[in-house]
């Protein structure tokens, strides 16, 4: 069957019905799994080491609960191994001699009483003898702590374009500068938990709020030594992941199916605020130095990135962080001399972990930043310098990577500058802010940008390595159910696979089920991560759904078009006969794509979103608070395939976004942090966020002049706005104060410590 | 202690420590689980409801405080089984809503706000909303949900 090159009038893509779960949502009566009714249940809790390295000697339980009454699980009741298996095994469950955080778990204790069972925690005592440990990450780098493996370095690598050397040695213009971005919390609102039944007969079943369900089963066959079948991972309703439910949620998993295994009883182990914030991961503290060769014109002739990642204690997903920031780091920009050194270094850190943008945002931040110190060092205008480098279609990038999508970023910055007015602002902005200045006053306004890219699904040949897969069955009522481990984390994962499905399929929404992600029921779609939900396993949806429809016209009982009794009649004839009326879909490579693991050269993604984003702020110099009034972002992300649900992704990154920039500080001592609570670490309020205009330009999409990876040409959307969101805010701070920030967050203490290097 | 208490109109009794959080008796003693948990510290919003019309945040509220009050959650906010009240129609309608925790708060703080401003500008939206953390949104959504479910109120010419 040809797939129709145009959209059907009456096609679902590009309209926005509500969401699937809205009603169940709307009303309170989605299940979370703190909400699930579990009888006979116990409740757990963790010990934590609270040392940040050391040996651990003795554990005392103090007399003040009943002892005898409590489960108690330790590293030696693990059945299988004492690790969190995920691309190394290096992470432990549980403290067996050593510990190398300060949040590690040592101990498991559950009872029938909640409130008992936080008494008990704390009558634990741990004897740990300290080692030395490192929490800053050049520290680490120089290596005279040893913690992690020969030299502390959990990854590093080098991208190499054209001869960086004598590029430098030559371009008649030098900038050079040292970019840091901080730790930053998820802060989903709803707290991390798993529920667990586990015994040597039945096996373990595990329901919880988490992103990756093939992620928890692999961590959980390994630490118990259960072949798959035996393990069984079900998604609850999931209050927001953004990174934080990718990989930490088999931890608590694994901690949760110990104590139901040793205690034979269900157990509920719910994290509050708190434990949430401390334990779980965060994103990575970076921190980028770049020097780059410019002509008099800004053109850029040689871009040199030394850029490097605290991973925290153990290597959890710090490569693969790493990859992506290495590989946006010298952004939508065309060079031909580049060299990016990247280095991921252990600490004694709790470990840095996937949060939107997955380095990326660190490594922008840092290239976006430099290119305003070099429009400010040359005198050209930020907007101008980067139009003058702009990466064009034919092109190639750092890796060596051939733009094939027909982009027209000078059109996007444009059109992102006319919709902002940013040339009348940025020069009346600085009238008035001279003028202020000479009256004593305090006000001081501010319009930046930032220009970016982000690449959609696994990075380099991780696609091909997952070899994802979507199944697609039909009822005999023909009712089509989608069968994918993609789980719905807010995203909108539910409505937008339906829209793809009716679009495949002619159908209306009501004949499309989802089905809830559950390793015993759906098969593994890779995780949902890397902006790869709608464009990898989306057109997995789509292809199988073709696919179904093949089966259904090959047998004879479907024609080119039909009706909806037509296709539940046909579904029926089919089972009559025999059935099962099930097919699947398995990610195939597109051609043309080639990445050399080894040397970073090839194409490190099959596509990319590119967007331009202008920031406007004001700052109040008596008390260096910032606020950001106006935000534009402009993305052409290929074919929006739910422009209210699409909107509600780019508005709720840049939140985040602002949110790194202005006020999420991670405030650490001795490995901990100090402010895990809502009260001292902030994220933006409804009265923080600025006044957001989100335009989509899809016209290369439409025209089909662009390489359709995803269904009808969409292409990942989720993490893009982390990536510009950030140095647009910190650029027209820059702008507003004269102030170099070149570190974020930038909370009004940090900014007053700015200012006064320009006083 | 013997807690007597009206919950989305019916009288509920319940046996509970004088000092337990609402929250709680809620989720747990009452089996209400639209009420959600966020920080556990008043920050968040998230388990946000009506005592006796007004809204409280249910985690700082102790049970002895509620006797005899008339308490209204999630549970008690559309009208009936079928019909959903036009705030959560608004916020299903236009994005108010994506992983949905802060959702059930959100919902009722929204209608407080326009208990006391029945057209609300973007100020009093911001200030009145400011109590509840929404991570996924940026907001933006929330307040056009609550635009519309004005819009609505005034195009069908009552409250």
């Amino acid at each position: 069957m040809k797939e129709p090159d145009v959209l059907q009038q009456e096609s679902p893509i590009g309209k926005s019905p509500p969401r699937k779960e809205g009603v169940a949502k709307v009303t309170g009566k989605a299940v979370y799994v703190d909400d699930l009714p579990v009888a006979g249940a116990i409740y757990g809790a963790t010990v934590r080491s609270k040392v940040a390295r050391g040996h651990l000697r003795g554990i005392t339980y103090h007399p003040g609960v009943p002892w005898e009454d409590f489960h108690i699980v330790t590293a030696a009741d693990i059945p299988g191994e004492n690790t969190i298996a995920l691309i190394e095994k290096d992470q432990q469950c549980l403290v067996d001699t050593t510990v190398n955080h300060p949040e590690e778990a040592v101990v498991l204790i559950a009872h029938p009483d909640r409130e008992l069972v936080e008494r008990a925690r704390r009558l634990v005592e741990l004897h740990i003898e300290p080692l030395p440990m490192v929490f800053d990450l050049d520290e680490s780098l120089e290596g005279e702590v040893r913690v992690w493996g020969e030299d502390n370095l959990l990854k590093q690598f080098s991208i190499d374009k054209g001869d960086i050397a004598s590029a430098l040695a030559s371009a008649p213009i030098i900038v050079e500068g040292e970019y840091a971005t901080g730790a930053q919390e998820q802060l989903y609102i709803e707290p991390q938990g798993m529920v667990a039944l586990a015994s040597p007969k039945h096996g373990i079943t595990v329901w919880g709020s988490l992103q990756c369900p093939y992620y928890v089963h692999k961590a959980l066959a390994t630490l118990f030594g259960l072949p798959k079948e035996r393990v069984r991972i079900i998604q609850c309703e999931t209050g927001g992941g953004f990174g934080g439910k990718e990989e930490y949620p088999s931890m608590i998993a694994a901690h949760a199916a110990l104590l139901a295994w040793k205690a034979r009883r269900p157990v509920k182990l719910i994290y509050d605020r708190h434990e949430d914030m401390l334990a779980t991961t965060k994103r990575h503290p970076s921190r980028t130095r770049i020097r780059s060769g410019h002509d008099e014109h800004g053109k850029l002739l040689a871009l040199d990135v030394d850029f490097r990642l605290d991973g925290g204690a153990y290597m959890t997903l710090s490569p693969v962080v790493l990859s992506r920031g290495g590989l946006h780091a010298s952004g939508p920009y065309s060079c031909d001399h580049i060299r990016i050194r990247a280095r991921a270094a252990a600490t004694n850190h709790p470990p840095h972990g996937a949060f939107r943008g997955f380095g990326a945002p660190q490594s922008v931040f840092a290239i976006e930043r430099h290119l305003d110190k070099v429009a400010a060092q040359l005198g050209i205008d930020g907007a101008e310098l980067r139009r003058r480098n702009f990466l064009l279609q034919g092109q190639t990038m750092a890796t060596g990577q051939v733009v094939r999508d027909n982009i027209d970023l000078p059109q996007l910055l444009d059109r992102a500058v006319a919709m902002s007015g940013y040339a009348h602002k940025r020069a009346e902005f600085s009238r008035l802010n001279a003028e202020a200045a000479s009256r004593g006053e305090p006000i001081r306004r501010g319009i930046g940008l930032a220009s970016f890219m982000h690449g959609a699904g696994f990075t380099g040949s991780g696609e091909r390595y997952l070899a994802s897969v979507v199944a697609v069955d039909a009822t005999p009522t023909g009712i089509v159910r989608i069968r994918a481990s993609s789980t719905e984390i807010g995203q909108g994962k539910d409505t937008v696979f339906t829209q793809i499905a009716q679009d495949a399929l002619g159908l209306p929404s009501s004949m499309i089920e989802i089905i809830r992600p559950d390793t015993a029921e759906v098969p593994d779609s890779g995780p949902t991560v890397a902006s790869r939900t709608v464009m990898i396993v989306g057109k997995l949806v789509h292809n199988a759904c073709l696919e179904l429809r093949r089966k259904l016209s090959e047998g004879g009982l479907l024609g080119e078009s039909y009706t909806a009794e037509e296709f539940a009649a046909a579904c029926g004839i089919f089972h009559q006969l025999g059935g099962p009326l099930r097919v699947e879909s398995q990610y195939q490579q597109p051609a043309g794509i080639d990445w050399d693991d080894k040397k970073y050269r090839g194409d490190a993604y099959a596509t990319y979103a590119w967007a331009v984003y202008i920031a406007e702020v004001t700052v109040d110099l008596t008390t260096y608070e910032t606020r950001v009034d106006r935000f534009y972002a402009l993305q052409d992300a290929g074919r929006i395939i739910h422009p209210v649900l699409a909107a509600g992704q780019i508005e709720g990154g840049v939140a985040q976004g602002v949110g790194m920039a202005l006020y999420e500080k991670v405030v650490w001592k001795d490995g901990r942090m100090q402010n895990a609570q809502m009260t001292n670490y902030i994220m933006p309020t409804s009265l923080d966020v600025p006044d957001i205009f989100v335009e989509f330009d899809d016209r290369a999409t439409r025209l089909g002049t662009n390489q359709p990876h995803g269904p009808r040409g969409a292409k990942g959307i989720g993490e893009l706005p982390l990536d510009g969101s950030a140095p647009a805010v910190a650029s027209a701070v820059h702008h507003a104060t004269g102030a170099p920030i070149y570190a974020v967050p930038m909370t009004p203490e940090d900014l007053m410590l700015a200012m006064e290097t320009v006083r | 202690m013997k807690l007597t208490l009206t919950v989305n109109g019916t009288e509920r009794t319940c046996d509970v420590h004088p000092l337990a959080r609402l929250l709680d008796v809620l989720r747990r003693d009452l089996q209400l689980p639209g009420t959600k948990e966020g920080c556990g510290e008043g920050e968040c919003g998230a388990c946000s409801v009506f005592v006796d019309g007004k809204l409280v945040n249910s985690c700082l509220v102790p049970a002895l405080q509620v006797a005899g009050r008339d308490v209204q959650t999630i549970e008690g906010v559309a009208p009936s089984t079928e019909l959903l009240d036009r705030v959560q129609e608004a916020f299903l309608k236009h994005g108010g809503a994506q992983c949905g925790i802060c959702t059930p708060g959100m919902i009722l703080a929204a209608k407080a706000l326009l208990a006391e401003h029945p057209q609300p500008t973007m100020a009093e939206m911001r200030e009145g909303l400011a109590g509840n953390l929404c991570r996924c949104t940026g907001y933006t959504k929330i307040f056009d949900s609550v635009l519309a479910a004005v819009a609505k109120t005034e195009a069908e010419g009552q409250p």
